[in-house]
């Protein structure tokens, strides 16, 4: 159990997708400029990390790496597909954004509406194909942590697009220099707030 | 065939050279943010994924571009996104082949090229309504304008942040403190937040010299 909340908060706090990778940053910064909208997206991005980190993870597990096959026929021992890894990995998320929205549209017509043009988007958020990526390379022993990964970074990411809305309401009534305004005060803010996150750092549980 | 386009008139030099200045896809248009920063490290990656980008978005946009008038709309992204991974693919695997220490510095980073914002927006923006030709400089255009923000936050990074250059050392032995001189290496420049405030500082210089670029105060 301890196991699994450290990779959780390692994912929140330490690995943040936004602050230690910059994944996601277009969506970061086109979206950023309510809290409300930038709340949609981020439940949005949790929403389909959630899902989609585990499902590539038994996709990877179970049929792309070397050996992987061989619960099928003991002959396909041999047969490494990872190559296809990027394609397989974006063809499930895209499906996926594809299903959830579908799912939503049908059983909650309120939170539709509220995530409605968000989601289509997410399939080619960088932090989506991201997620995957790291799970791939981290070599995860279970789907249970893969999962627990897949929650984390989402979390992470909802945490720091909120923060940076909500600085972003803010600064529209300071005084910054005309060449920063915009976009290159926004890089300044999150570059600060990446040298806080780095406090977390080392924390272990 | 006497009144047709020279190969590179005025137009088509325009879709090359705006990319790299007022035009530019990573300080003006916000694109392709994701993988830009995070391999500025050091130079030698953040030149590897330059070249790696400008050679996808050019092939992809002259793929597209030959595609636009069978593309059905409303699947034009799977196929978009396709026709990327494929091209992301070979690219990976060429990487893996010959650097293979960049390619593991690199590590997911290549993958993302296929989710770089550059290449579906330049996809969308501009292959899907224009000739191959065209397509193929503004590919190149956008790849290069991309290319130098890279090359040049690297730069600083590494030169701040390590005292080398492309790996070679570039601050004399003498000056370091440890030496018995009063320099030390900026560990801060390292961090991935500093590639943040360097982009920042290159919009500030760029926009302060180019006022049109500067925004209103909403």
């Amino acid at each position: 159990m301890e196991h699994y909340l450290n990779i959780f908060v390692r994912s929140i706090f330490i690995d943040n997708m936004i602050f230690a990778y910059f994944l996601g940053m277009c969506s970061y910064l086109a979206v950023s400029k309510t809290v409300k909208t930038s709340m949609g997206l981020g439940i949005a991005v949790v929403f389909v990390l959630t899902i989609t980190v585990p499902v590539n993870y038994l996709l990877e597990n179970y049929v792309l790496k070397k050996g992987a096959l061989v619960w099928f026929d003991e002959s396909f021992a041999s047969v490494d597909l990872s190559f296809l890894s990027f394609i397989m990995f974006i063809a499930v998320i895209a499906s996926m954004v594809q299903l959830v929205e579908m799912v939503i549209e049908k059983f909650s017509p309120a939170l539709y509406s509220s995530l409605g043009i968000f989601l289509p988007l997410i399939a080619v958020n960088c932090a989506i194909l991201g997620g995957s990526l790291f799970m791939q390379e981290r070599n995860f022993h279970n789907l249970g942590e893969a999962t627990v990964y897949g929650l984390g970074s989402g979390v992470g990411w909802l945490l720091a697009i909120v923060a940076i809305a909500a600085i972003r309401e803010r600064l529209r009534y300071s005084d910054v220099p005309a060449p920063l305004r915009g976009l290159g005060i926004t890089f300044i803010v999150t570059g600060l707030m990446g040298i806080a996150f780095m406090a977390f750092m080392g924390i272990k549980l | 065939m006497s009144n047709r386009e020279p190969l590179f008139s005025d137009k088509n030099r325009k879709l090359i050279f705006n990319p790299l200045g007022k035009n530019n896809p990573i300080t003006v248009q916000v694109l392709g943010i994701c993988s830009a920063l995070a391999v500025t490290v050091k130079l030698k990656p953040a030149i590897v994924m330059a070249l790696s980008v400008t050679i996808v978005l050019a092939a992809a946009n002259v793929i597209i571009s030959l595609l636009r008038n069978t593309i059905p709309t409303r699947i034009r992204i799977i196929v978009q996104l396709v026709v990327i991974a494929a091209l992301v693919i070979l690219v990976d695997q060429i990487l893996k082949a010959f650097v293979y220490d960049v390619s593991k510095q690199l590590s997911v980073f290549v993958g993302l090229i296929i989710t770089n914002c550059i290449l579906m927006g330049r996809l969308e923006a501009f292959a899907l309504g224009n000739k191959p030709w065209p397509a193929f400089l503004d590919g190149i255009g956008n790849g290069l304008g991309y290319g130098w923000i890279l090359v040049v936050v690297a730069f600083f990074r590494e030169l701040l942040g390590s005292g080398t250059v492309l790996g070679y050392h570039v601050i004399p032995d003498s000056w370091y403190i440890q030496n018995g001189g009063f320099y030390s290496n900026n560990g801060m420049m390292i961090l991935p937040p500093m590639a943040l405030i360097t982009v920042a500082v290159i919009i500030w210089v760029q926009r302060s010299r180019n006022k049109s670029l500067i925004e209103e105060n909403k």
